[in-house]
């Protein structure tokens, strides 16, 4: 998707999947050298507080290969049960469908290049 | 209570009410109106049609027991159960629904002693029986009237839960969340479930939670608004808290609660005037005007 890559996440995560998928975007972001990740996370229904440092993780990870990481389409449950447990995932930035994530890289990778004039890629 | 002398006891008894059914039926009724009778809630007759078919099914359950929580009284305390029930719902005393029952009494009592004329022993043995059985069925009716009205006020705080969480749309996108009352666990549940559905359901990007009706914000209160606020920004929607009254403010910044990652507006208008902000729009005069 243009400068962004969109993860979908149609299964239950379990552990080793999560660790593959930190693994297979941290490598795709560099070769591709994307600016964004859509992490799509509608159709999860169970998460847990590993899943929740997962997300946490990606983020950070992305960060520094200078990618914005927007989780979107949380169910409401899923959401409730994160608060539940505590995780508040900081510093994760979500949206509520992929259009109004988009929407936000698009605008956050704009404003970068306003505030220097171009864009060095 | 051996079995012979209670047959014997009870032959007497059965015949007894068989025998005098009408005129105990009208003295009941009697006493019903000189103590506490609700003409505006029950009708003559329909009190008539009850107290004569009680009459009816307890006979027929003296013929075989004479013990209340016997299978045999089933079927009176079914309709015990009814009558009483039904009272509760209509808005009886507790009192005037027991004396269905216990103004029973007089009419059988004079009932006893008419019989048994010089024999104290019988007397005694009857008025003891009656008291025992009449005893139960109001101790019974006196239970299932609590009950039923018990089951009233759980309903209607479940209603009250309902009711008093609406979230309502304020414009595309912006939606708002008037809280009244205070927040415990329980209502912060449902007002949480009920912003999140609404923000999916009408694809929201603010939530504005009007907190104007809430009486008081203690640490309890405060960690569950921030509760609120996370769940909805983990979704995807920014949260406004408005309706912060002084005293409010006051409170959370003695009680060292931090709403630093929160935008907290004084009122409802100005949250909104902030949301539309944040999506775009601006409002603008007609000059005509």
């Amino acid at each position: 998707m243009g400068d962004f890559l969109l993860v979908t996440i149609q299964i239950d995560m379990h552990d080793r999947l999560a660790i593959a998928l930190q693994d297979d975007l941290t490598n795709t972001i560099s070769e591709t050298e994307a600016r964004g990740v859509l992490i799509d996370i509608s159709s999860l229904e169970i998460v847990d507080s590993f899943i929740g440092r997962m997300l946490a993780n990606i983020a950070a990870m992305a960060r520094v290969l200078d990618a914005e990481t927007v989780v979107v389409g949380m169910q409401p449950a899923v959401a409730i049960t994160l608060v539940e447990l505590g995780l508040s995932l900081p510093g994760v930035r979500t949206a509520l469908n992929v259009d109004a994530g988009v929407e936000m890289l698009r605008a956050s990778v704009d404003g970068t290049k306003g505030a220097y004039g171009t864009r060095l890629r | 209570m051996s079995t012979a002398p209670y047959n014997q006891k009870a032959f007497l008894l059965t015949s007894l009410v068989s025998r005098d059914k009408d005129a105990i039926l009208r003295e009941w009724l009697q006493e019903m109106s000189g103590a506490v009778r609700r003409t505006d809630l029950i009708n003559d007759v329909e009190l008539r049609t009850q107290c004569s078919q009680f009459l009816e099914l307890t006979r027929r359950a003296l013929e075989n027991s004479g013990d209340f929580s016997a299978s045999a009284w089933d079927s009176v305390r079914k309709m015990l159960g009814d009558i009483s029930r039904s009272r509760a719902l209509q808005g009886f005393q507790p009192s005037e629904t027991a004396s269905f029952v216990f103004s029973l009494k007089r009419p059988i009592f004079t009932r006893i002693r008419q019989e048994s004329k010089d024999d104290g022993e019988l007397l005694a043995v009857l008025t003891w029986t009656t008291t025992e059985l009449l005893d139960a069925m109001g101790l019974f009716t006196a239970e299932v009237y609590q009950k039923s009205r018990e089951e009233v006020i759980r309903r209607q705080q479940e209603e009250l839960l309902e009711l008093s969480t609406p979230v309502v749309k304020l414009w595309e996108g912006i939606l708002a969340l008037p809280i009244i009352g205070t927040l415990d666990s329980a209502r912060t549940q449902v007002v949480m479930e009920s912003l999140l559905q609404a923000i999916v359901h009408n694809n929201s990007k603010v939530a504005i939670i009007d907190i104007t009706g809430v009486p008081t914000v203690d640490t309890v209160v405060a960690q569950h608004l921030l509760k609120t606020v996370t769940a909805a920004r983990l979704m995807g929607a920014d949260c406004i808290i408005s309706g912060v009254r002084p005293q409010i403010a006051q409170t959370i910044v003695h009680l060292g609660i931090s709403l630093a990652d929160i935008t907290t507006k004084a009122t409802l208008s100005a949250a909104f005037s902030v949301a539309l902000q944040r999506l775009g729009f601006s409002f603008v005069r007609d000059a005509q005007r």
